[in-house]
């Protein structure tokens, strides 16, 4: 990995800005499904209109912006640049080099085919050659077994688990802690094939 | 129905006028091992006038969304820390404790655990919450002790979370569910 | 995890941008047998202009005892009207629900039932409330019907509280607990 590396670019998906014009229709559609809401958040899950969308859009920007503790990309198509979601290092602690990720793949139809295996291998550059982190945390519910396997396959650790710290549908759920320390990223990756010709 | 909730056997949680708090916890925060004993965040002190602003804010949000209290003791009504829960209890019925006893006479006394088992209380029989959480750090074993006599269970570290004095420090989680607080209580 | 805590049998139940629900409202409105059913403020008609400013100012607000929800039909996708929750106490963990819809000629049709079971789900559900309560007015029986049908008891009568052409009416207040909602087994599975 050398100063030339593209960042941002895969070789299905790029990491990219909100598109302010295009985006919040698409993503609005996808909040009207609430278990990608309950996947990323323990607030009531709540669909959102496009006008909605698109002041969140605008508060993320300005988070980005001012806090400068919290680094937002969409994901979208390399080939026509359709967004299919998002991914996110957020509450960045500088003096500890330490932050959260969140990823999404918006539309349950674009699951699996690899979009968010590559945007989480990006942000994970990212996050350690770019932001010099130290340790990248992930919380997923107990209820969503797809999410920690998916993390797990890329070496996330679980580490704590908060006993039925979520309710849903009438069952108790744990809420689950996963880690990973650049010493484990880089060790793993210690044959990364990711060339040079983007 | 209980009327002494925020009474305990040695101490008493009480809101009161931000500037009055403001003025005592402006003092603890220039210990800086009071800070890195309690915030992850790195220790600066602020002024008095960023932590009246910052616990009127609080005092202004209704409903209350950050139960901040002033630790007094019962005898001599001295302010010795404070406690609050935090978080969105909704709809989940879980927030996160923290504690601090900044008048460093004060520590060992026992005004910790005691201020604990009310906000426990409070917890469980006026806010309904289903569970307690808690973090702390590796390097503070007198509050994991007193943690773990309260009733709070061990439920996983963050590895290497935080960096202070050039190594690094797990953090600590744990957490004590509703039935488990109902099976300790004695009072 | 279910995917479809909004959808029903005939509806779904959506958030829509204050200019769409601003023509709706200002359409409904100048039915005033239907405000009538609805509210106990005498009627006043705003200009659409009006309600989308109203609406507007109400997203900036973080308003936690309230959540509103837009009615469309599976099919065709027609906004028909409106459900939510409002005097939500998230520590006692009980609300009040309100559902009206605006399009008459979906009245009677089951839509409302729906519509109501699938807030329900949501409150239940999502919400994690202990109980569900709502206020009916005594001459809107084919509501009252439609409440009793999806589960909810009656819990009381309000005597004479309102005053509409030249009569009094009561209003009653009906309510439906988690436990009861569960054994009915509406939409649980």
């Amino acid at each position: 990995m050398s100063i030339d590396t593209q960042l941002f670019e895969g070789k299905l998906i790029r990491l990219a800005p909100i598109d302010h014009e295009k985006d919040p229709e698409v993503e609005s559609r996808w909040t009207h499904d609430l278990s990608l809401s309950r996947a990323l958040w323990r607030k009531p899950a709540m669909p959102l209109s496009v006008t909605q969308m698109k002041k969140k859009y605008e508060a993320i920007e300005k988070e980005v912006d001012e806090t400068k503790r919290c680094f937002h990309f969409t994901i979208r198509g390399r080939e026509d640049n359709r967004l299919l979601g998002f991914v996110r290092i957020e509450g960045v602690e500088w003096t500890h080099s330490i932050g959260s990720l969140k990823l999404a793949i918006g539309d349950p139809v674009e699951r699996g085919k690899g979009y968010g295996s590559e945007a989480l291998q990006l942000m994970l550059r990212f996050a350690f050659s770019e932001l010099n982190l130290y340790r990248v945390s992930v919380v997923v519910g107990e209820d969503n077994p797809a999410a920690v396997k998916f993390f797990t396959r890329f070496g996330f650790v679980e580490e704590v688990r908060r006993r039925k710290a979520l309710v849903r549908d009438g069952q108790t759920w744990d809420s689950i802690h996963l880690g990973l320390l650049r010493d484990e990223w880089l060790a793993s990756n210690s044959k990364e094939e990711d060339g040079d010709e983007k | 129905m209980d009327t002494n909730l925020l009474h305990g056997s040695l101490v008493r949680l009480a809101v009161e006028e931000p500037k009055i708090n403001a003025e005592v916890y402006a003092l603890w925060n220039r210990d800086s091992e009071f800070m890195r004993l309690l915030d992850a965040e790195p220790a600066y002190p602020p002024s008095v006038k960023k932590l009246t602003e910052l616990i009127q804010k609080d005092q202004e949000k209704d409903p209350a969304s950050f139960y901040l209290f002033a630790i007094r003791t019962l005898e001599g009504d001295k302010l010795v820390g404070y406690i609050g829960l935090d978080g969105e209890a909704f709809p989940h019925g879980e927030l996160f404790v923290g504690i601090a006893i900044g008048e460093r006479e004060a520590w060992g006394k026992g005004y910790g655990t005691d201020a604990m088992k009310v906000i426990l209380r409070y917890a469980f029989q006026e806010l309904n919450l289903r569970r307690v959480s808690l973090d702390t750090f590796e390097y503070n074993p007198r509050a994991i002790r007193s943690y773990e006599k309260a009733g709070f269970v061990h439920e996983g570290r963050a590895r290497e979370f935080l960096h202070r004095e050039g190594r690094r420090w797990d953090l600590i989680f744990m957490g004590i569910l509703r039935e488990e607080w109902l099976a300790k209580d004695t009072s | 995890m279910k995917n479809d805590l909004l959808t029903g049998k005939l509806v779904h139940l959506t958030a829509e941008n204050p200019e769409v629900m601003a023509e709706c409202f200002s359409r409904w409105n100048q039915d005033s047998e239907w405000l009538r059913l609805l509210d106990t403020e005498p009627p006043r008609l705003f200009s659409q202009k009006n309600w989308k400013e109203w609406l507007e100012k109400n997203l900036e607000k973080d308003e936690r005892d309230r959540i509103f929800f837009a009615i469309r039909t599976l099919e065709g996708e027609t906004l028909i009207g409106f459900t939510g929750l409002f005097d939500l106490f998230q520590q006692h963990g009980d609300t009040l629900v309100a559902i009206a819809l605006g399009e008459r000629k979906f009245w009677g049709n089951g839509y409302g039932s729906d519509a109501m079971r699938v807030m329900l789900r949501y409150a239940f559900n999502e919400l994690n409330l202990h109980r569900v309560g709502l206020i009916v007015f005594e001459y809107n029986p084919r509501a009252i019907r439609s409440y009793e049908k999806v589960g909810f008891v009656p819990e009381g009568r309000v005597r004479g509280a309102m005053l509409r052409d030249g009569r009094r009416w009561d209003y009653l207040y009906m309510g439906i607990m988690r436990e009861e909602w569960l054994a009915k087994g509406i939409m649980t599975s």
